[in-house]
């Protein structure tokens, strides 16, 4: 039988303190974790690494095409759907393509695609490097003497970031396709001056502030979900917890990262161009 | 309780470590010998795996010193490390292997992270060390299509895919058949008779350490409660060592079932 020092019992006030104290132990975890990863890109790409990238582009890229291009289409449509019946009211449904790609663009696109992959891609990630962890082969690859950060997560990550940016171009377009279908050929609103509006309301700074913030969701996304599998527990459950936990994280990271990026863009996009008005 | 070893290949001088609070090492000193197989064994959740680990630094010490070869390692960082890690083979009790990768690959991935041969001596020596555990012309597979004996095999198989000083085995007959655990034991013999190597070997299956031991060392509570040979074992007087090579249930446990029976059912 194996020596255990007896629990001593707990009141409220103390489990609080050991609840608070253990979660700031991970969050200082993932921080090295994070910092394990940056060194690793620092110290340079080998042709091993890159190797290693094509299979995953594929599984994490190519496979998230069919979802992403889904969510895209019905956002755009959906957009045009809520929007019509009050530009209508005040005659203005000529302007609904304006309205309807930036907020594709800038906003719902970027964020509900970069969830999607949370969901898809963060999920298996997840999943993949669990199983490896509790089947020990991640224990093996360091035993040969391979970093399991380089080796397991660097790519991973590389691919993220690449692709996540991909993907919301990918469902950028699907989303004004989806909103230009039931808006031109659902409540029949003109062909030309859908467009004008659309070109109009959505300059270069919406499209770059949607895909550069695309970068840091993958970029969450490929580093939570590693994290969580590197770090999940044992069996089956402690596969499925980290699978959960790696989606709520990214899902949370995401959304509180969209508020600050959109506050600082905002705020720079005014400093330079002064406020755009869409009427 | 343990012997003295001149030169000893690896040293653990007074290791604790405990999970939570769960004490797993409770300041344990072991000397290994080179050349020989040391058989630790000790029932479920004495330390056994634990103590495996610390060799290869996959765990660390929460005191005490753990040395190879004349060098402290137990405080090493990860890239020191790996110079040593690729001196020894590592067994894992369910293989292991990648899922991801064929045979041949798996065989041939520390080859391929630490030497500078050609595609063409890769696949020779991968050849020659499935021939080795008696696999010839499985290199294709993936580990999915293997039994449980054969991908421990392939595992033993990329072990000693660096030609280690050191191997490793974690519960090496761990669920397999008498026959197949048996051709595991003689594998670990092969090995160790041709590279030379030091085995240690964790276990608790009793004919298997009987079969391949040395030495044998019993772990219980974090401590040894038994180092000597394999035959000096079976005159032990202690009840535990007594206990656990005979197999029986010790009168605790025995008593706990009673209890269990006389309780109301539910």
């Amino acid at each position: 039988m194996p020596h255990i020092i007896p629990e001593m019992p707990s009141v409220t006030i103390e489990r609080f303190g050991r609840d608070s104290l253990n979660w700031l132990v991970a969050f200082g975890d993932f921080w090295r974790f994070v910092g394990h990863v940056f060194a690793w890109l620092r110290a340079g790409l080998s042709r091993k690494t890159l190797r290693l990238m094509p299979p995953l582009m594929y599984e994490i890229g190519v496979k998230s095409m069919p979802v992403v291009a889904i969510t895209g289409a019905f956002i755009g449509m959906v957009l045009a759907v809520e929007a019509y019946n009050q530009f209508k009211s005040i005659g203005q449904e000529n302007r609904l393509g304006a309205i309807i790609n930036v907020s594709v663009v800038k906003q719902i696109g970027p964020v509900l695609a970069a969830v999607m992959l949370a969901g898809r891609v963060g999920g298996a990630l997840t999943a993949e490097l669990g199983t490896m962890n509790v089947t020990e082969q991640i224990d093996a690859l360091r035993v040969m003497g391979a970093d399991p950060i380089r080796y397991l997560v660097v790519p991973r990550f590389l691919v993220c970031i690449l692709l996540t940016p991909i993907l919301t171009i990918y469902s950028d377009i699907l989303g004004v396709l989806g909103g230009w279908l039931v808006s031109v050929h659902g409540f029949g609103i003109p062909n030309e001056p859908y467009w004008h509006y659309a070109h109009a309301g959505v300059g270069v700074w919406a499209i770059m502030e949607g895909i550069s913030k695309s970068v840091f969701f993958g970029g969450a996304i490929g580093l939570i979900a590693c994290y969580k599998g590197f770090t999940c527990g044992a069996g089956a459950s402690g596969v499925g917890r980290a699978c959960m936990e790696s989606f709520v994280y990214a899902f949370i990271a995401i959304i509180v990262f969209n508020f600050f990026f959109a506050r600082l863009a905002t705020q720079w996009y005014v400093a330079l161009y002064g406020l755009k008005s869409l009427f | 309780m343990t012997l003295a070893i001149d030169n000893p290949i690896i040293q653990f001088k007074d290791v604790g470590k405990r999970f939570g609070r769960l004490i797993v090492l409770n300041g344990l000193t072991l000397d290994i010998e080179r050349g020989k197989c040391l058989v630790i064994i000790g029932a479920s959740g004495t330390g056994k795996s634990v103590l495996l680990k610390h060799i290869v630094g996959l765990l660390r010490p929460d005191f005490g010193e753990v040395w190879f070869d004349g060098r402290r390692i137990d405080n090493l960082d990860e890239r020191s490390l790996m110079q040593i890690r690729q001196r020894i083979g590592f067994l894992f009790q369910m293989g292991a292997l990648f899922d991801s990768f064929t045979v041949q690959h798996n065989i041939a991935f520390p080859l391929m992270e630490h030497t500078h041969k050609s595609d063409a001596e890769i696949d020779h020596l991968v050849k020659h060390k499935l021939t080795m555990v008696g696999l010839p012309g499985i290199g294709g597979k993936m580990p999915s299509e293997l039994s449980g004996g054969q991908k421990k095999r392939v595992a033993l198989a990329r072990a000693i895919a660096l030609s280690p000083e050191v191997i490793l085995y974690d519960e090496p007959t761990t669920g397999l058949d008498p026959v197949r655990s048996d051709v595991i034991n003689e594998l670990i013999i092969k090995l160790q008779r041709e590279l030379r190597v030091t085995s240690i070997v964790v276990t608790h299956d009793m004919h298997s350490a009987f079969k391949v031991a040395d030495r044998m060392v019993m772990l219980h509570e974090g401590k040894i409660v038994y180092d000597g040979t394999p035959h000096a074992i079976l005159e032990e007087t202690d009840p535990v060592v007594r206990r656990f090579v005979m197999g029986e249930a010790s009168e605790q446990d025995m008593a706990s079932l009673n209890d269990e029976e006389r309780s109301p059912s539910i």
